[in-house]
């Protein structure tokens, strides 16, 4: 039996100022480092070429960087990817000269130079339109998902919940970027993959404690909204934690194993999944509070109404 | 009581039965084949395949299994080793027949599926280029060169038309967005108004006047110009159809994307600079007239051709003779359509020239009626070649003939080729002349290549993601819900071979991030199981009964359950509206995955929640 395990009756309500100074602080911190740095986008976004080759036996980057440099290519960074065997070659975008052609004399230049051999894993290509294009369609998913989710949670509850949720995403994205923006993580189309994803998962989270706010608004008669709220936090705080848990669980396995090429998807459904549980938890709530949710708003038609009275 | 009708608990069975039959495929493993699939769109017949089957039989390589599926012939084999072998001797039979450029030799990885499994249509998941390794590129098409190559036919076609007219003119001008044309004397505007306006009805006609001249400005209509792109889009898509097949992939894929864009994906070239040098080629095509006076054979056996001459081969390989004089270019070229001629029903092409084209075209059949003449198809592939360690960009090209044919009667500007053997191969020349003609060109915009090693890599560490995700979960979900946490566990089982039945039965492609939403499906999938067992443990300390509180559980559970989902649900559409390959693989498995676990989450653990507790009047309590 689980009767051992009670209800938890942490006072989350009464954290909220605390919760939202933090959060606000965050976010300003966020957008400040977000203004400053700026984010390190990634290929699909910029254009250019990346190049990874795996080198037997392992290669002196300095050795690398000279060979690129004494034919000509000035803006390139070479890095070692995952072993030190497996160079990271990148080459910024050059108004008329990049061309898919150019990954073709970067290899061919460094074979030449080399002594062993020199096998391609991967190469990318991005032509700046291309590039263009993808970011512009990326903001306007970002967009089109976070509209979506507005007017389904206001259909579904009240425009208040709505905005609560979905300034709880607008934090949680918020907070992975200006993370990425200090750590200088490269944002690409698998982190915005991920972004989006993370938008699914913390408002499921939010979802989940909205929909016990409005179970207890209805149930519970003697107590003010704070409380309501609190008790409703409470109540779902097991679930939001297992499913927050076992979440970790199989993003992190993702981390530690997934290899490279994924590394920074699963970087940004880490983060994430740890930002979402703590918004769903204070800021959507505490924001749908704020605004000044209340009984009445919450309330089923006339008739249910009179249902609940009737019983004892 | 909590009993599932019967019929309930036999389709939740029948569901997960059927799941596992279509998620069976993926167990098999793969074999190399060697694919032999015709160039020109008939299907390999039982005609290739017996000689063929003897002499490799002869040749003592031991092919496990030959036979034609999907009108290609596929051989397969146990040894890898094997696959080298056969391929390189299956071309040099075919060269050996002078039949190598009818049929592409692949290799391939097929699948083991036994036959009963591909009978039902059981398959595996496709896998996406970042998991088998290959090249993706996306080419865009100029359409802005294709529109200035048609402003310049037209002012050239203008020019002849006026002349031919004895309009004098000052000048006919284009500049990529208009002509304009300026006449000598402003009495003859209305006349040649209305010729412009019948032979140009492509043309928005508008008065215009420069330096005291006046003429017109003419404007292509929107129709045209929607025209002009689809046919630049088709016309390198049909090229670039003929290149890959000369790659020898065994299954390439030549898309649109977009207005004017080309997806090209070959999966399994390990050599892109290759593939690209491949592609980037050009083709034109030649009017010749046939020499009927000197034997072709003879000159291909002796190697005397006659001067004057030069000598051919078509897509056979059977030797033609043709005139070196040129008649038209595929430069001259505007279009050739395929149909059937509306007296006889027999195929035809029909082709229509430009004006320069058309008057050459005149001049020479009004001499050389009842004469033959050949179009030859001509490729021009660059080709990198070391020399002395340095790379030297050279540039290989290919002759064909691909007609032949008699001139009935004098013509010009449009003519028609009759006496094709089939409605099919009339659509192929016609196919071929529109690729000879003047193409747009089209660049390289993104490329995407991934080695074999770092895709195999891929699937490994994907695959062990998956597994320890899914082990860390079951442990989890056993340690905290106990008897139903175990349930739970047999429900994320299921929901895996479900979503992959589904991966399998859509053909949909399985990608890196793909398999990322899958081991995000495992984590999240248990949510709703989450969410009712907590459901059951508070009704339970509200002191309910334990059958009263597993129904309140899930009935009350659910809808929060159904909420949660969509909005997940609405940001995986939206990322796969967005997306492109990879990223679209994710959106895939997430959303397939939302959707199978609402099923095993809810429907299956009540079955067997039911199972275990439903038949027991009394109970004492839960283990959750």
């Amino acid at each position: 039996m689980g009767t051992s395990m009670n209800t938890p009756t942490i006072n989350f309500m009464g954290q909220r100022k605390i919760a939202l100074v933090l959060s606000l602080t965050l976010m300003l911190l966020s957008i400040a480092t977000l203004a400053v740095n700026g984010l390190k986008m990634g290929l699909d976004f910029t254009g250019g070429t990346v190049i990874e080759l795996a080198y037997d036996p392992a290669p002196d980057l300095g050795e690398v960087r000279k060979v690129l440099e004494s034919a000509g290519y000035n803006d390139v960074t070479v890095q070692t990817f995952g072993s030190t065997r497996d160079i990271l070659i990148r080459l910024a975008p050059v108004e008329g000269k990049s061309t898919a052609d150019l990954s073709n004399e970067v290899i061919n230049q460094l074979k030449k130079g080399f002594d062993g051999s020199i096998e391609i894993r991967r190469v990318e290509f991005v032509g700046p339109q291309v590039g263009k294009e993808l970011a512009e369609d990326g903001g306007l998913a970002m967009l089109f998902a976070l509209i979506s989710i507005l007017i389904y949670v206001s259909v579904r509850f009240e425009k208040r919940f709505a905005m609560g949720a979905v300034a709880a995403l607008v934090h949680d994205v918020t907070l992975i970027l200006g993370l990425f923006s200090i750590t200088e993580v490269e944002f690409d189309l698998t982190v915005l993959a991920a972004l989006l994803a993370i938008i699914g998962y913390s408002l499921n989270d939010t979802i989940v404690v909205f929909d016990r706010i409005r179970e207890n608004f209805r149930k519970i008669r003697k107590q003010g909204p704070v409380e309501v709220v609190n008790i409703s936090i409470n109540e779902t705080l097991s679930r939001t934690l297992m499913t927050s848990l076992t979440t970790l669980l199989v993003v992190a396995a993702l981390f530690v194993v997934g290899g490279e090429t994924i590394h920074n998807f699963s970087e940004a459904l880490l983060v994430g999944i740890v930002v979402g549980t703590y918004s769903s938890i204070y800021v959507a709530s505490a924001l749908a509070l704020f605004l000044g949710i209340s009984r009445e708003d919450l309330m089923p038609p006339e008739k249910e109404t009179e249902e609940v009275d009737a019983m004892p | 009581m909590n009993r599932y009708p019967l019929w309930k608990n036999l389709m939740i069975v029948l569901a997960l039965l059927v799941s596992i039959l279509y998620a069976l495929p993926n167990f098999f493993g793969q074999q190399p084949a060697v694919q032999i699939s015709s160039t020109e769109d008939t299907p390999v017949t039982q005609a290739l395949l017996d000689p063929l089957q003897k002499a490799l039989d002869e040749a003592g390589l031991a092919v496990s299994d030959a036979r034609l599926t999907d009108g290609k012939l596929i051989l397969r084999m146990d040894d890898p080793a094997l696959q080298l072998k056969v391929a390189d001797f299956v071309r040099d039979w075919l060269r050996n027949r002078e039949m190598a450029d009818r049929y592409v030799v692949a290799l391939n990885l097929l699948p083991k599926t036994p036959a009963w499994l591909q009978d039902i249509g059981g398959k595996p998941m496709v896998l996406g280029l970042d998991l088998q390794g290959g090249v993706h590129f996306l080419l865009q098409v100029d359409m802005e060169t294709a529109i200035k190559q048609q402003y310049e036919r037209l002012r050239d076609d203008i020019r002849t038309t006026l002349r031919e007219n004895k309009i004098r003119y000052t000048a006919v001008k284009e500049n990529g967005k208009a002509v304009t044309i300026l006449l000598r004397n402003d009495d003859e505007l209305d006349k040649a108004l209305d010729l412009l306006r019948t032979q140009f009805p492509e043309l928005d006609l508008n008065p215009y006047s420069e330096n005291g001249k006046s003429g017109f400005r003419g404007v292509l209509t929107q129709a045209k110009l929607v025209e002009i792109k689809a046919t630049a889009l088709q016309q390198n898509i049909t090229t670039l159809r003929n290149r890959v097949n000369e790659l020898g992939v065994a299954e390439p894929l030549v898309q649109q994307q977009g207005d004017d864009r080309i997806v090209v994906e070959l999966p399994g070239v390990q050599d892109p600079a290759y593939a690209k040098q491949v592609l980037s080629a050009t083709a034109t095509l030649e009017y010749r007239a046939v020499d009927d006076k000197h034997d072709a054979y003879t000159a291909h056996t002796t190697g005397r051709v006659p001067p004057g001459s030069r000598l051919y081969y078509d897509k056979a390989g059977r030797p033609v003779l043709l005139k070196k004089r040129l008649i038209v270019s595929g430069e001259q070229l505007v279009d050739a359509q395929y149909g059937l001629d509306t007296q006889t029903g027999q195929p035809q092409v029909s082709v229509t020239l430009n004006s320069v084209g058309a008057q050459r075209m005149r001049q020479f059949t009004l001499d050389n009626v009842g004469k033959g003449m050949a179009v030859v198809f001509i490729e021009r592939k660059p080709e990198t070649e070391m020399v002395d360690g340095k790379p030297v960009k050279k540039t290989r090209v290919v002759e064909k003939v691909i007609s032949v044919a008699n001139i009935l009667e004098p013509f010009g500007k449009r003519f028609r080729t009759t006496g094709l053997d089939s409605p099919r191969e009339a659509q192929q020349l016609a196919l071929l002349l529109r690729a000879g003609a003047l193409a747009a060109p089209v660049e390289i915009v993104e490329e995407r290549t991934v080695g074999p090693s770092l895709g195999q890599e891929n699937i490994e560490k994907g695959m062990e993601a998956v597994v320890i995700g899914f082990v860390l979960v079951l442990v989890f979900m056993a340690l905290r819900y106990k008897l139903f946490g175990l349930v739970a566990d047999v429900a994320l089982f299921f929901n895996l071979v479900m979503l992959m039945a589904l991966l399998s039965m859509l053909g949909a492609t399985l990608t890196l991030p793909g398999i990322a939403g899958i081991v995000l499906t495992v984590g999240m999938a248990v949510d709703a199981n989450v969410l009712i067992f907590e459901r059951i443990r508070e009704e339970l300390r509200l002191g309910n009964s334990p059958h009263a509180s597993i129904n309140a559980g899930y009935d009350k559970a659910f809808s929060t359950i159904a909420d949660a989902n969509v909005t997940t649900l609405i940001a995986a559409v939206i990322l796969f509206s967005l997306g492109t390959g990879p990223v679209k693989g994710f959106a895939v498995t997430l959303s397939l995955g939302i959707l199978t676990s609402m099923f095993t989450a809810i429907m299956g653990t009540r079955m067997l929640v039911n199972l275990i507790y439903g038949g027991k009047q009394r109970l004492s309590g839960l283990s959750i």
